[in-house]
């Protein structure tokens, strides 16, 4: 069975050359050029974070220039961020797994997918040589009048990549809407959705949102910069304030643009790991749209130690106290799924262990920021760094880990090896805690973020941080190693190795070049696994997972 | 014992207790909240884990009575941390009625502080023990932030507008004082220290050394800003149109501090810091009804140091009669002939 | 060459499905495009309420004959846009072309319009880069250039992109590519350009109309 499937053409042997990679429209292709690319990204801004890292060994600073220090600290947030993060789950795992698992050939506009991606290349570039060669020193936050008037380094190009990188996840989200609107197979109705795809739904209803907002709020950047508008600069009569107010509109719902997809993975992985529904199916995804749409009335808890109103920071913090309620709602849902399941530990599922973990932890961590007059103190100090590592390296790349062991065997067609993956998946759980608790502590201690030499009781903190980071390091290359090996030494998958519901896991791993040889017609719930279960019984077919 | 006490800053502000008491219930409720949610996870993936006779998971798809219960909770929870938030804050942005009053100017990359008595220094705060201390602050460049962890509080510091940040130490020692918003190269460089002295020792030392610190600035040293700033308001004219009386060109400025002025385009005004500063730098922006757009900009011409010594004499004109500080004559002799419109 | 089956993108069930997808992106991107202007509308709307006067003042250096020209001729650019479509849906392509060329004549009027604006703004010192303007508070006042500069240059911006996208229906118009099953790009670019116009109705006042009544 398993030969006669291998001759068959799947989207990656069906072509070989390096044009049928480079022009492909198909989102399966384009989301492996996403992966190859984004992961290129992530040990670019790794590597910088090491930096970071090892310069704060010591508190004097005796390793670069305050100057370098600045720069390597702006690289690592800009790419991290603006490269890596937001597109991470949705142009890869999203781009692969949206037509799938709505029982569509490829995504509503197959080209404007592929163009979202050389955007997302010529933009990044930009951004990288240009942070590189002439270095940007303003902090990703590019905050004015620094960044307008004072910085003397190069603020124009890296604005125009992040510009420029914008369109790119505008273009992927409106692909997205389109496709959930007008692709899904007959009888998929809204609710028989995986969360998944509702995950992916608020998530491009976030970045078709707010990505415009950031785009001309750095383009008024460049503006003041090269033409000396002065929309932005006191002396000109601007405020400098007004730009924090623009910059969080987009930045702060571009957190969910990081951490609603993880959250449909983790949605998934559970599920299929517990072999059992998602406990409150309805309650989950609205909580994404809820999320989605209250993260748009929170950018002002960044700036409550700005000159803004008292009452504004009331509001904003009251608002940002309520979107951390649908949080909450599925994190109690996931725990709840786990309940009367047939629970098993494959590396997804401990990824999944790993990210709940850590997404608790940034997740109540957020509730001491929105408390105001506790942010006071803790504003801008190593807590924030702490909170928001948590959240988006905690939370977001532990659910991107799972997503992509999860459907590894999918996109690849080969199973990883479990040894590893799991040794992988414990040691990134420690290293990442080791790295960042102490950072909790040194922030709250009073260290504030952005600073190359630091008063020497902070130390202690900066070295066990910097101990962590070194084994998160090579935690993080475990799976590059080992999945890239899977490539050729990777036993066959199958088409469902997890016994996993869902479109996507009833074709051919890889899949065929145009998914579904015919289109399928639904007529079951999602989760469905006890009704699996039994047609699984039924047809006695020797489960694969049992291997 | 010695890690715990590098986990807190010394606590050495009225404030800094009650900020870390809520610090302390949030790090027990997240704790709480975190070891519970793990320990049912925990629980489950044990008791529920897959065995002979468990191929399946039970046929569960959720429980509204549930979800209901865990929506709410949170929320009424979630509320009461905010209340408690808030009331720290509204007190934390409210400087107490006698605060003595402080002036600082960030610029990259130091701090330069000016005290109401005439003394300056730069990257060190002398405060006395006791005393509610009111900071009025700017910024002569980018956006800095003034933060003692010992006091528990931080505001950013922004060019072209002021803010305040007020505490209450208790206690005497030397405290770091840093720039907390990303200013540019020597950002980590910026600090220095407040040092809390006891009352008698602070009027020692604002005796001292009058006009010390080590700042030259052009034989000014020596006055207090309130002095500074008559001097500057006879030098740069702006007594010919501001009588200590009415019939001047522009409003007399004796009492007016504190009032509500009402503007040219029919709004009002409340006359503060912020107003009588963009009064200087951008006079024509809200000019006061029953007054020609007269006055000359003074923006580039006067530095932070200057306009904030300019506020200060104008704010004392409104101490009530015995403060001294009457307006001066005008000295007929400089009134620039472009600001003598016909009345 | 016009077969109807080789427009059907592989991917899409039927034409209709096509047809939906399309006009619904296109909607969902002129979201994005108002959220992009929203932006700077914002930073019109927090520097207008917080400097008033000012913007009324500098509002009056904007020559109001100009801007009711350019408006006139945008509503009626919209107008042979409209036309435009209407024309391939009826599939009348001499018609179409024509209408199509109209516009981007129209389109390039308002354009030569407010470059002569511009220059003039330049000359008498209005020019943020290039500004000697030495009014009452000229500091605010140079604010209101600024954000007038960006928002006209943006909208500007897009009708230029708006006329090249035009250039293309008109080749393909001329070329045949159109009839009256299938001329979505021309209904896309007639999205389009109504939204570009559109956003100029709304800059027109409140740019050009500050504080002109009575």
């Amino acid at each position: 069975m398993q030969t006669s499937e291998r001759k068959k053409p799947n989207y990656l042997n069906a072509e070989h050359t390096v044009a049928s990679w480079l022009l492909t429209v198909d989102h399966k292709r384009i989301a492996i050029l996403y992966l190859v690319s984004i992961t290129l990204m992530f040990f670019i801004g790794g590597l910088m974070a090491g930096a970071i890292r090892t310069e704060l060994l010591t508190p004097a600073g005796d390793l670069m220039s305050s100057d370098t220090y600045d720069k390597a600290f702006t690289l690592h947030g800009i790419v991290m961020v603006f490269f890596f993060l937001i597109p991470s789950i949705p142009a890869t795992l999203g781009n692969f797994l949206v037509p799938l698992m709505i029982g569509a050939k490829d995504l509503a506009f197959p080209r404007l997918n592929l163009l979202s991606w050389y955007v997302y290349i010529v933009g990044a570039t930009i951004g990288i040589v240009a942070t590189v060669t002439g270095g940007l020193d303003t902090g990703w936050t590019l905050y004015t009048p620094y960044s307008t008037a004072y910085a003397t380094t190069n603020v124009v190009l890296p604005a125009i990549g992040i510009f420029i990188t914008g369109f790119s996840s505008i273009l992927t989200g409106l692909n997205f809407i389109v496709t959930i609107h007008k692709m899904r197979a007959p009888g998929l109705t809204w609710f028989r959705l995986p969360l998944f795809i509702w995950a992916h739904y608020a998530t491009s209803i976030v970045m078709v949102l707010a990505t415009p907002v950031i785009a001309i709020t750095v383009l008024m950047v460049v503006l003041d910069r090269g033409f000396g508008l002065g929309i932005f600069d006191p002396k000109a009569g601007g405020d400098p304030v007004l730009f924090q107010h623009l910059f969080w509109f987009y930045s702060h719902p571009a957190v969910y643009i990081m951490i609603l997809p993880a959250m449909g993975v983790i949605s998934e992985v559970i599920p299929c790991f517990s072999k059992k529904r998602i406990f409150g199916y309805n309650f989950i995804a609205a909580s994404s749209l809820s999320i989605a749409v209250i993260g748009f009335f929170v950018w002002g808890h960044h700036l409550f130690t700005t000159p803004q109103s008292m009452y504004a920071a009331m509001a904003f913090s009251i608002i940002s106290f309520a979107v951390a309620v649908p949080s909450a709602v599925k994190t109690f849902n996931w725990a709840a799924t786990m309940y009367k399941g047939s629970i098993t530990f494959e590396a997804p599922m401990i990824y999944a262990f790993g990210f709940m973990g850590l997404f608790l932890v940034g997740g109540l961590t957020g509730l001491f920021l929105g408390a105001l007059g506790l942010d006071l103190h803790v504003h801008d100090t190593y807590f924030v760094v702490a909170h928001f590592h948590y959240i988006m390296v905690g939370g977001a790349i532990m659910a991107y880990m799972a997503g992509l062991h999860f459907w590894w065997p999918k996109i690849t067609g080969k199973m990883y090896p479990e040894g590893p993956a799991k040794a992988a998946a414990l040691i990134i759980f420690v290293g990442f805690n080791l790295t960042f608790f102490p950072q909790f502590l040194a922030g709250y201690a009073g260290m504030p973020r952005r600073y190359h030499y630091y008063p020497p009781e902070f130390q202690i903190f900066n070295v066990l941080s910097t101990a962590g980071a070194s084994i998160l390091g090579f935690g993080y290359l475990l799976p590059l190693c080992y999945l890239l090996w899977s490539l050729r030494h990777g036993r066959e998958a199958g088409p469902n190795p997890w016994g996993a519901t869902g479109l996507e896991w009833m074709i051919d791993s890889p899949p065929p070049p145009h998914n579904f040889d015919t289109t399928p017609v639904v007529n079951w719930e999602p989760y469905d696994y006890p009704a699996a279960h039994r047609d699984a019984a039924k047809d006695a077919v020797p489960e694969a997972a049992s291997v | 014992m010695l890690l715990s006490l590098s986990l807190f800053p010394p606590q050495a502000s009225t404030n800094a207790a009650e900020v870390d008491a809520l610090y302390l219930f949030l790090v027990a409720l997240c704790s709480l909240t975190a070891f519970g949610v793990i320990a049912a996870m925990t629980f489950f993936a044990i008791r529920y884990r897959r065995r002979p006779g468990n191929e399946v998971g039970a046929d569960i798809h959720g429980s509204t009575v549930l979800e209901i219960i865990w929506t709410a909770i949170p929320f009424v929870i979630l509320m009461f941390v905010f209340a408690w938030g808030a009331s720290l804050y509204f007190k934390l942005s409210r400087p107490p009625e006698d605060a003595m009053e402080v002036f600082v100017v960030g610029r990259q990359w130091m701090w330069k502080i000016q005290h109401m008595e005439g003394r300056r220094e730069i990257n060190t705060l002398h405060v006395p023990l006791g005393k509610p201390v009111k900071l009025t602050m700017t910024s002569e460049d980018v956006i800095h932030a003034f933060y003692v962890p010992a006091f528990r509080v931080k505001a950013d510091v922004v060019p072209g507008r002021y803010t305040t940040l007020w505490f209450q130490p208790t206690q005497t020692g030397e405290f770091h004082l840093f720039c907390a918003e990303y200013c540019g190269t020597e950002h980590s460089r910026m600090g220095g220290s407040i040092i809390v002295m006891q009352p008698a020792e602070y009027e020692a030392w604002l005796a001292a050394a009058p006009g010390g610190g080590g700042l030259p600035s052009g034989g000014s040293a020596s006055l207090t800003p309130v002095q500074l700033g008559k001097k500057l308001f006879t030098e740069k004219a702006c007594a010919t149109c501001h009588l200590p009386a009415p019939g001047g060109v522009g409003p007399v400025l004796v009492g007016i501090y504190g009032q509500q002025v009402e503007l040219a385009s029919g709004a009002t005004v409340k006359v503060d810091e912020a107003y009588i500063r963009e009064s200087i730098l951008t006079p024509l922006a809200k000019v006061v009804k029953g007054f020609p757009p007269a006055m000359p900009t003074f923006g580039g011409q006067l530095t932070e140091e200057q306009v904030m010594s300019l506020i200060a004499y104008v704010k004392s004109l409104s101490d009530g009669a015995g403060s001294g500080a009457a307006v001066p004559a005008a000295p007929a002799a400089s009134t620039p002939a472009t600001l003598a419109p016909a009345n | 060459m016009s077969e109807i089956a080789s427009r059907l993108q592989h991917h899409f069930a039927d034409e209709e499905q096509q047809y939906d997808a399309a006009t619904f992106g296109m909607w969902v991107f002129l979201v994005t495009e108002i959220m992009f202007f929203g932006g700077l509308l914002m930073t019109y709307v927090v520097y207008r309420t917080t400097f008033p006067q000012v913007f009324a003042e500098a509002s009056h250096h904007l020559n109001i004959y100009l801007g009711t020209f350019n408006t006139i001729v945008l509503i009626g650019s919209s107008l042979t846009m409209a036309m435009a479509v209407h024309s391939a849906r009826l599939n009348h392509r001499n018609a179409l072309a024509g209408y199509l060329v109209l516009t981007m004549i129209l389109g390039s009027v308002f354009l030569g319009v407010k470059s002569y604006e511009y220059a003039h703004k330049w000359h008498e010192g209005l020019f943020p880069g290039n500004f000697f303007y030495d009014g009452p508070d000229a500091v605010h006042q140079r604010l209101f250039f600024s954000v007038y500069f960006a928002l006209t240059g943006l909208h500007a911006a897009h009708m230029i992109i708006g006329i090249g996208i035009m250039a293309v229906m008109l080749r393909m118009t001329l070329k045949n590519s159109f009839d009256e099953n299938w001329y979505t790009p021309v209904e896309l670019t007639g999205l389009y350009w109504h939204f570009v116009d559109l956003v100029w109705i709304f800059l027109f006042p409140l740019l050009y109309l500050i504080e002109r009544h009575g």
